[in-house]
């Protein structure tokens, strides 16, 4: 419930801030959805033009293995992904179909990214192990105030608990 | 023809060496592939599962060689027959199952029955291990008088019906009533409701097969109840399928309030997801009554709280049931729904495709213990070599993700099983001999494939999909 409440707060936070000073970095992230030859993830083989461009991130992998990358304003942290060998999938390929790019995000960072949508939202509500700082990878587009985010990859499934822990039956 | 194939892969390679840090495994193990014997892997069914895991072998086992053999002459199981044909983005995993297999270390057999065409004894003598991921074909039934009659039907047929899975089109499910009555609240569930009520048009433009375009398009079908026995709080749909119903055009969805009694006062309690939807039931019950009915030509009508109790002419009925500790339990009361057909929608299970495997018939799946297939009924040992994946291992149940997840965790064992010589990966094996057998390989899917997108685009459609095996089989060459 408190979850729930931070998540409300930080959304109407959001919905006040971002729309107002994110617009630029909405239309990367929009021309990444409509264009077909952006959306494959092409767009992050392109090392950054210059250092002002750069946005280094962390992932860490389901063993928790930590990978950083350099990447650029305009890249979508699964293709980025894709680029650099890290196991995050992308089954629908961005277009908000499925939950295989499902990531945790760093509480400092969650306030920087565009708020979910409503599409979004709904799909994280079937990501097993959802947590109050869960996002799909393929709806984050970097820019600079992301400089130093991690993105932590969910560890274990349903059926195949690999902490250990054992289902309850049904 | 396998050189061209090696070129078309080594230019997919270049441009989506973004996919999966596979592709430069693949030129290492070439070379250790001429001296070294492969460890050889036989996949049995071609769906996400067995996609799935044939990607993260590939990736992880540099000498390894991966066969996929598939009933049917085409690849993708239920991502082709399954998933609802006005959700193509959920088909874009195709691409990625499409890389994994121009991998020259996959081979891909179509039109290869396990237990008529091989058995599984001839398989795991072939191969060194063998990955069982052929899916649930069959559904659970009602148990109910009358339940072979001709307008009661499963919802796994009818979706099979309207994806072109070869046989179902003989199904010819009678849409001359004006009342649907599906038994069941899951997504295949509300998937149905939607492809029923769904405008026309909106249909042209998807991969619905062109029999059930005409069927859809001549359909009389005005109400669709879905039903479920538990109450709101257990509804088993999701919210992005709910919300997909509550904006279909000239739809109108309609609630009845008395099963929401009390919900509310428990909406501070649930967890995100089920509060989510929750809120988005109780916030389109509350708009109902204001709601302009002017454009609605079609209802979609929830009812919670009955659980099937007999099939009678034209009608279904129900028992109406109370909730104790989270269970339906039935009352004396009942209730008929006008049903003119009946669409069952209560799960699927599993068949046993061989009288070799380890089969549990109640669960309708493969006895198994974390993938691995259990030797028999009586004992916990497992089979070496044997394992299972995907909804034939774990039940019917989860998205995407969750199968994906699966097969990974069940790839990863085989690798790890490898690696402790858990079975044995030495001796020669000879792998599946295709030679002289009908069977369908990738470039034959390729030409299948090929032919379906160009009758499709004649008719402004993704894909017009052929739905007779001897035709595909003429087409692929064989």
């Amino acid at each position: 419930m408190f979850c729930l409440l931070l998540r409300q707060s930080r959304n109407s936070y959001q919905i006040i801030t971002k729309q107002v000073f994110k617009s630029p970095v909405n239309t990367v992230s929009k021309a990444l959805h409509t264009t077909s030859f952006l959306r494959h993830g092409e767009y992050e083989w392109q090392d950054p033009k210059s250092p002002d461009e750069i946005v280094n991130i962390t992932y860490v992998d389901k063993d928790g293995k930590r990978t950083t990358v350099q990447g650029k304003v305009g890249d979508n942290v699964l293709y980025l992904a894709h680029r650099h060998g890290i196991e995050m999938e992308g089954a629908c390929e961005a277009s908000l179909a499925c939950t295989t790019c499902h990531v945790y995000v760093q509480n400092k960072y969650l306030d920087v990214l565009n708020e979910a949508d409503e599409k979004e939202d709904d799909l994280l509500d079937m990501a097993p192990f959802l947590r109050e700082n869960s996002r799909l990878g393929c709806q984050i587009v970097l820019d600079k105030t992301m400089e130093g985010m991690e993105l932590e990859l969910p560890k274990a499934t349903r059926n195949f608990y690999v902490d250990g822990h054992k289902p309850k039956p049904h | 023809m396998n050189y061209t194939r090696n070129l078309r892969y080594c230019r997919r390679q270049f441009i989506n060496v973004y996919n999966n840090s596979f592709s430069t495994s693949v030129i290492k193990s070439q070379s250790v592939q001429q001296v070294a014997q492969p460890k050889r892997i036989c996949i049995v069914g071609a769906g996400p599962a067995g996609f799935y895991a044939a990607q993260y072998l590939l990736k992880q086992l540099s000498d390894c060689s991966v066969d996929i053999v598939e009933k049917l002459p085409v690849p993708f199981g239920l991502v082709r027959f399954g998933v609802a044909p006005d959700h193509p983005e959920v088909k874009n995993v195709i691409n990625t199952f499409t890389k994994t297999a121009e991998n020259p270390r996959l081979r891909f057999f179509g039109n290869v029955t396990l237990g008529t065409y091989v058995t599984l004894q001839e398989l795991r003598e072939r191969y060194h291990a063998v990955l069982l991921t052929y899916g649930a074909d069959q559904d659970r039934e009602l148990e109910l008088h009358n339940e072979q009659q001709a307008h009661v039907i499963s919802a796994r047929k009818f979706v099979a019906w309207y994806n072109g899975l070869p046989g179902a089109e003989q199904l010819q499910p009678d849409l001359s009533g004006r009342d649907v009555t599906i038994v069941g609240q899951g997504n295949v569930a509300v998937d149905v409701a939607r492809m029923l009520l769904s405008p026309i048009d909106n249909l042209k433009v998807t991969d619905t097969t062109e029999y059930a375009l005409e069927a859809l398009a001549n359909s009389k079908v005005e109400r669709v109840h879905l039903v479920g026995r538990r109450g709101p709080l257990q509804a088993a749909f999701t919210i992005k399928e709910l919300r997909e119903m509550l904006k279909l055009p000239q739809v109108e969805t309609r609630w009845r309030a008395e099963d929401f009694t009390g919900v509310d006062a428990q909406l501070d309690k649930l967890q995100r997801p089920r509060k989510r939807l929750t809120e988005l039931m109780l916030k389109s019950l509350g708009e109902q009554s204001s709601r302009q009915s002017g454009d609605v030509s079609k209802q979609f009508l929830p009812i919670f709280l009955r659980a099937p109790k007999a099939i009678v002419e034209r009608e279904m009925e129900f028992a109406i049931t109370e909730l104790q500790e989270n269970s339906a339990v039935a009352t004396s009361a009942t209730e008929k729904l006008p049903a003119d057909l009946i669409l069952r929608s209560i799960g699927y299970k599993s068949s046993c495709a061989d009288a070799g495997i380890n089969f549990d018939a109640r669960r309708g799946q493969v006895c198994n213990e974390q993938g691995r297939v259990l030797q028999d009924k009586e004992t916990k040992q497992t089979a070496p070599g044997l394992y299972v994946a995907g909804w034939l291992g774990t039940g019917p149940t989860g998205v995407i993700l969750t199968t994906m997840n699966g097969a990974f965790a069940v790839a990863k064992t085989i690798c790890n099983d490898i690696a402790a010589n858990a079975f044995d990966t030495t001796s020669l094996k000879p792998g599946f001999d295709p030679s002289n057998k009908p069977i369908v390989t990738w470039e034959g899917w390729q030409r299948i494939d090929k032919h379906e997108t160009e009758a499709g685009k004649a008719k402004g459609k993704p894909r017009e999909k052929i739905v007779s095996i001897p035709e595909m089989l003429r087409i692929a060459g064989v």
